[in-house]
């Protein structure tokens, strides 16, 4: 049934070459993959600040975040989050220069600050709920608890992961996967950072003042 | 923005920037939090309004800093396909935050007022 | 407002409830006959198939070939499968429906209750979008597009089978919730405060959240798989503008779903906080809003319809010029429009709910940007038929539901762009109109043009066409039943009949009804054509034959390969010159390789698909349940596997050079027993 290819060759036409005859190897994809998930992520938060903007000034006749919100608290976890992403900026720059003990140490030194983060963190929300200032409270409260949450438990799969990255470069050294996956857990928490501004920006200095 | 035939597996490539990189990004960030958190707990601007836009301001400026700093992010990395997509991305946010606020101001300015009754059962 | 007690609470010690949280004997429904009746079909059905692969000793060949596969071309040949399989149930829901309101009229009530009807057309159109028109469309573009590129495999191959995976457990849960326990009644959005705790407390909505979150994991790793593969993998030449148009499609669909399945993820996971942890997103008190839900859901809803329809308009692109020999007309602009249209589709979603009362200026707004949205469509159907224009038509079936497409489309179109009138929504909004203008587009649309991408790229698939008689066949009972089970729709929601209805009371709307019954009568003739054009089509696929691989004389790199190809696609990576790459191949004297082969990588199968998404499922039914600790063991095993599948080194075969110059030789004896 098929009329099968016409194979005309036409004579005074350049010999096209349309194979390749060596072996073709495509870039790796894993970091633009990662990067395209991240902007997936980008999407949640937005709609998790769209609702805390849309719901946050509801306060049901509950406390608001003038009077929950403790600033200097924030600021502590703040600039830990911050001191974090650099000493992963330099896991990353001995990472890639091969010097895996240095590596592993910043890493450590990451982890243990983004322990810290969360240790504060849970600590706030162990107070409010203490204070009767829980999520089931109002909407206020509950897009409160559920954005800085949200982040929160990335922040805590970023730790879980951090952790997996040390034991697999401790035990196979940096290898071009080790690498890799040291870049794609370096966009994701610098992202978390970058997420982390607006939230003390938008819920924590704005709300504040309300 | 052509694909191009390579003929080895690149090495995930080395993202430009060496320590000074970082460091610039930590102090300008740390001086850009700093003055955030300053402005909103001394109440320097008084007035509300003017402060929370500075503070909107000197997000999106931190923003872009860990962008360019930490980040690294650029128009040459994986041939402007991140840079394009981030930026569709902030498209993206944009509506989505911009639209919801708009549309629910609207929605809820138009919504039935409370009658005497509900007001009094109101928390 | 307190939480009405769950129905069906067991009475027994606290160590059952730890046990089994909220389930019990109840949440069997014997006491539906129509369910059971089901579930027998079904269990029969299930327990026939199993037997079958026992007998003939299929589960070795099933565990390797399919199931564990990372091959795109099988992947998407499952989720295609997973479509039309679930085609049956909706559609099965469909005519009960149909059924019911002709008829339910006066002093008869017909034979559904309300609360089954409502369950019905909640399940009906979830079924119908999630897991039929998103499984047909994902599959077609897994098998398509790495052959249309060049490429051996996606970008990703094993997330590609637990992308896969996951859908089907989505599916694994809207049949569970059929026979155990029930399904939400909420309509397919689910708006609260009806889908709210103190409304919904039992287990449907919950069912209905969690089948789409975790089919929507498949769904998202599906597209950055895709999006990565367009980008990267591309066969050297193929800049952007030298790629088919399906891929085009293809890339700007999976941009669709990276930048709006997390909407919808986020208002489902913030609607199960509302009935789970008492939070006050969308409830009616303590600062709730349940209109930012409504507002919510349709900024993912409006994308995903373009989600289901691109794909389609890319299929269109790829049959119009090979059954027309002609090159696509105004291949610019399509793509152009098709990334005008991904843009727009972010601009329009209040469309959705102009009766909410965002008041004028809202509402005009979008009613602009609606109608706006409809040019670059309009533009795509321009180019088409200036293709099909002087061009030497071949009726085939691919083109046969091409051109059914652009009649039934353009209807619905024109419905679409009057619904964006807000003042004549009001009146319409909700009414059987809406029904008949969303049916219109998406069977005229999606469904038309996966059937068509079906017949255009079995024989490429499996070898061998689909039957021409039996084909025709269903295309017609389709068309003809499509038009008289809708037309009618439109007749009565302009006379103001409310949508969701299980009950009317004035007859003169009866006869309406019955003719819309038996267009969808007509339909279920066209799906069981359809059954039959498989089963004759596999019984003579000996006559039926591939030879050559390009069947069609068509123009796209994937009828380069064999019917069907080579797990490794290219045995040697194209070299791209132009676009239409295969017809500029074939005009141009190309010859194929016979010597030189080299090597070829691929990856390892995995189980890893099967085991993510079936702990998955457990983490479902533990929460729908209240099963906590399934839920949280489940969840510690998913976090488990995920890291120790990370220690795992990804395994690779290689297929050598002999078993490369053997498969490539069978072929060009295949090709040259034609000539």
């Amino acid at each position: 049934m098929s009329t099968g290819s016409q194979l005309r060759l036409v004579a005074s036409a350049p010999r096209l070459r349309f194979h390749l005859i060596e072996p073709y190897h495509p870039e790796n994809s894993v970091l633009l993959g990662f990067w395209i998930y991240l902007m997936s992520d980008c999407l949640i938060f937005a709609v998790l600040f769209a609702t805390y903007g849309v719901l946050g000034r509801s306060y049901a006749g509950g406390p608001s975040g003038a009077t929950l919100f403790e600033l200097p608290v924030v600021a502590v976890n703040t600039g830990l989050l911050l001191v974090s992403s650099f000493t992963y900026g330099m896991a990353m720059i001995s990472a890639q220069g091969g010097a895996r003990r240095s590596a592993l140490a910043w890493l450590g030194v990451t982890g243990l600050f983004g322990c810290g983060f969360l240790a504060l963190e849970l600590s706030e929300f162990a107070n409010l709920l203490g204070q009767g200032a829980g999520p089931q409270r109002s909407a206020f409260l509950s897009s409160f608890f559920t954005l800085v949450g949200t982040h929160g438990l990335h922040v805590v799969f970023g730790v879980i992961w951090l952790a997996t990255l040390m034991v697999q470069v401790a035990r196979r050294g940096l290898t071009e996967t080790n690498l890799r996956r040291l870049l794609c857990l370096s966009l994701f928490w610098h992202f978390l950072d970058v997420i982390w501004i607006g939230v003390f920006s938008l819920v924590y200095l704005v709300g504040a003042m309300q | 923005m052509n694909s191009t035939a390579h003929i080895a597996k690149k090495a995930p490539a080395a993202r430009g920037g060496g320590r000074a990189d970082y460091v610039r990004g930590l102090v300008m960030a740390a001086v850009l939090t700093g003055a955030a958190f300053t402005l909103v707990m001394s109440h320097a601007l008084g007035n509300t309004p003017l402060t929370i836009a500075a503070v909107m301001g000197l997000a999106v400026a931190q923003v872009v800093v860990h962008m360019v700093f930490f980040l690294h992010m650029s128009s040459r990395s994986e041939g402007g396909w991140n840079l394009l997509a981030l930026l569709f991305t902030l498209l993206l946010v944009l509506i989505v935050l911009g639209g919801s606020l708009w549309v629910m101001y609207h929605l809820n300015a138009n919504m039935m007022p409370p009658s005497s009754d509900e007001m009094r059962q109101m928390p | 407002m307190q939480n009405a007690q769950p129905p069906s609470l067991p009475a027994g010690p606290d160590f059952a409830r730890l046990l089994f949280g909220r389930l019990s004997w109840d949440a069997l429904p014997l006491h539906e006959p129509i369910v059971v009746g089901t579930f027998l079909v079904v269990a029969a059905v299930g327990l026939a198939v199993l037997a079958g692969v026992t007998r003939y000793r299929l589960w070795g060949y099933l565990w390797r070939e399919w199931l564990t596969s990372v091959d795109h071309k099988k992947i998407g040949a499952m989720y295609v499968i997973l479509g039309l399989v679930m085609l049956l149930r909706g559609f099965v829901d469909a005519l009960m429906m149909r059924a019911q309101q002709a008829l339910s009229f006066g002093q008869s009530q017909g034979f559904l209750p309300p609360h089954h009807y409502d369950q019905l057309f909640t399940a009906h159109g979830v079924i119908m979008i999630f897991f039929v028109a998103m499984p047909l469309v994902v599959g077609l573009m897994n098998f398509v597009v790495p052959l249309q590129i060049g490429a051996r495999d996606v970008a990703f191959p094993v997330m590609n089978n637990v992308s896969f995976w996951m859908t089907a457990g989505g599916a694994v849960m809207m049949m569970l919730s059929l026979f155990v326990g029930e399904f939400a009644s909420t309509g397919w959005l689910a708006y609260p405060p009806l889908s709210g705790a103190a409304f919904s407390p039992g287990v449907g909505v919950d069912y209905y959240i969690w089948a789409l979150q975790i089919a929507g994991v498949g769904t998202l790793l599906s597209a950055v798989n895709l999006v990565a593969t367009i980008i990267k993998m591309r066969a050297p030449g193929m800049s952007l503008m030298k790629m088919p148009v399906f891929t085009w499609t293809a890339l700007c669909t999976n941009v669709l779903i990276v930048a709006t399945f997390p909407v919808l993820t986020a208002v489902l996971a913030l609607l199960s906080l509302d009935r789970e942890a008492g939070t006050h997103f969308f409830t009616n008190d303590l600062g709730g809003n349940p209109m930012m839900y409504v507002n919510l859901i349709w900024i993912w809803g409006h994308p995903e319809v373009y989600i289901l329809i691109l794909p389609a308009f890319g299929v269109f692109s790829e049959i119009v010029p090979t059954f027309s020999r002609k090159p696509l007309f105004g291949y610019v602009s399509m793509v152009y429009a098709t990334i005008a249209i991904t843009v727009l589709s972010y601009l329009v979603w209040l469309h959705h709910f102009f009766t909410m009362g965002a008041g004028g200026d809202v509402n005009g707004f979008f009613g602009i940007t609606t109608m706006v949205i409809s040019i670059p469509t309009g533009a795509k159907i321009f180019n088409w038929l200036f293709t099909m224009y002087r061009g030497r038509v071949r009726l085939e079936l691919p083109m046969l539901w091409t051109l059914g497409f652009m009649v039934t489309f353009v209807i619905g179109g024109m419905t679409g762009v009057l619904l964006a009138v807000p003042a004549a929504d009001f009146v319409l909004h909700n009414s059987l109109f809406l029904v008949a203008h969303f049916h219109n587009v998406i069977i005229g649309g999606v469904i038309f043009g996966m059937f068509a991408g079906i017949n255009y790229w079995f024989p490429k698939a499996f070898g061998f066409r689909l039957d021409e008689f039996w084909g025709r066949l269903s295309f017609g009972f389709w068309l003809v039943g499509f038009y008289l089970a809708f037309m009618p729709l439109y007749v009565l929601g302009l006379m103001g009949v409310t949508r969701r209805m299980s009950h009317f009371e004035d007859p003169s709307l009866r006869i309406w009804f019955v003719i819309a019954a038996v267009g969808a009568g007509l339909i279920l003739l066209g799906i069981a054509s359809f059954m039959v054009q498989i089963a004759v089509s596999v019984k003579n696929r000996e006559a039926l034959r591939d030879l050559t691989g390009d069947p069609w004389d068509a123009r796209t790199l994937e009828w380069s390969t064999a019917s069907p190809p080579p797990e490794y696609n290219f045995a040697f990576t194209p070299v791209v010159h132009a676009n239409d790459t295969w017809w500029d191949m074939k005009s141009r004297g190309y010859q194929r390789p016979s010597a030189g082969y080299l090597p070829i990588h691929m990856p390892r199968n995995t189980a890893a698909g099967m085991i993510l998404a079936a702990i998955s499922v457990a983490i479902g039914f533990g929460l729908v349940w209240h099963i906590w600790w399934l839920a949280a063991a489940a969840g510690a095993g998913l976090l488990v596997v995920a890291i120790g599948h990370s220690f795992v080194e990804a395994g690779k075969r290689v297929i050598s050079v002999k078993q490369v110059a053997g498969a490539e030789r069978v072929r060009r004896d295949l090709i040259r027993s034609v000539a």
